[in-house]
């Protein structure tokens, strides 16, 4: 049998199926190490992409959008707890995450054509900015607002008159959800014309 | 007299410190305090706006309505208005808030329009949220309804 001369696929086969055995610790070792390099510093670079300081290194976020946001209750208020853009715009859970981030890789290409790079241009956008934030909250049940505002830890005792009455009703029934009411709460509000609740 | 003009030279230094003391306000006596126009005053505690309560009763008649609660971040421009989003009589019904009275749909000329009149939009120039706060000056006002009694 050894003598007998192997069709070309064989042969392959063959090599494909016998490595050195070198190779193979090489391979296997080498794999295990460039592994542990590659995906920590694809997570380490995910994660520099979460923070606030990345978002508002271009002028886009910092003079329009972060500006409206230090005014807010969500950046000052009484205890300075705060929430930063990904504690918004960026889902915390890994696969969310990771389909977010490439959901937002269009981001670069709009920074790149500069459409909204002007304070007028963004107004001019701002509607339809809003519109995408708030059908993706509407969509997840306002997960990320979820993250830190905890429904089951809400105490009606502590609420004014009027949250109770709004939470009792519609919120813990699953009529609605954070967001169908608290729009404009951390950014300025576009031409509200059409949206439910506001013509 | 070597010691007369002494006491005549120390009174007449002693009044003029007084008089330095008193005159950079007259005696007068403003909401800011008796203090000279280049002297600061303490500036006053900030007040905080009473957060959720009943509607507060009026205080005369045509009396604009007070706002029972806090608005902060509410917004009125031209893009949205908060208040509306409440007290509109599209969603006063669903929200449990008061509607806004029929006379803001008037316009100045006396046309009843379909929705709010332009001049009545800006719902702060007339309506305001309260704060517990000591009056400034004595105040005897008396509301009309009372005298009338």
């Amino acid at each position: 049998m050894g003598d007998q001369p192997k069709g070309l696929f064989a042969r392959y086969w063959a090599m494909l199926t016998t490595p050195a055995k070198t190779a193979m610790g090489g391979i296997l070792v080498g794999g295990f190490i460039a592994g542990v390099v590659f995906w920590g510093g694809f997570n380490t670079a995910l994660e520099v992409t979460n923070t606030e300081e990345f978002c508002i290194s271009c002028h886009e976020m910092r003079d329009n959008v972060y500006q409206e946001l230090k005014e807010t209750i969500h950046y000052s208020n009484r205890s300075g707890v705060r929430a930063t853009c990904p504690d918004c715009h960026v889902p915390k859970e890994w696969t969310y995450k990771i389909i977010r981030k490439i959901q937002a890789s269009k981001e670069v290409w709009g920074k790149i054509t500069g459409i909204v790079d002007t304070p007028e241009k963004f107004d001019a956008h701002r509607r339809e900015m809003a519109d995408r934030e708030w059908a993706r909250m509407k969509a997840n049940d306002s997960r990320e607002c979820r993250n830190c505002h905890d429904f089951q830890s809400m105490d009606y005792s502590e609420q004014g008159r009027r949250s109770v009455k709004q939470h009792q009703d519609a919120l813990a029934t699953g009529q609605k959800t954070c967001i169908d009411c608290h729009k404009g709460i951390a950014h300025q509000l576009p031409d509200m014309k059409g949206v439910e609740g506001w013509d | 007299m070597k010691k007369i003009g002494l006491a005549v030279a120390l009174l007449a230094a002693c009044s003029s410190l007084a008089w330095v003391a008193q005159a950079d306000t007259g005696g007068m006596k403003s909401l800011r305090g008796a203090k000279a126009l280049d002297e600061g005053t303490r500036a006053p505690a900030m007040y905080k706006f009473n957060k959720d309560e009943e509607p507060i009763k009026r205080n005369y008649v045509q009396q604009p309505p007070v706002i029972p609660h806090t608005i902060r971040g509410y917004r009125v421009d031209l893009n949205s208005n908060k208040c509306l989003s409440c007290h509109s009589w599209d969603n006063y019904k669903e929200s449990g808030a008061t509607k806004v009275s029929l006379t803001h749909f008037n316009t100045r000329g006396g046309h009843a329009l379909a929705d709010i009149s332009p001049r009545r939009y800006f719902c702060l120039q007339c309506h305001v949220p309260q704060a517990v706060t000591a009056p400034l000056i004595e105040n005897e006002y008396q509301s009309s309804t009372e005298i009338g009694r």
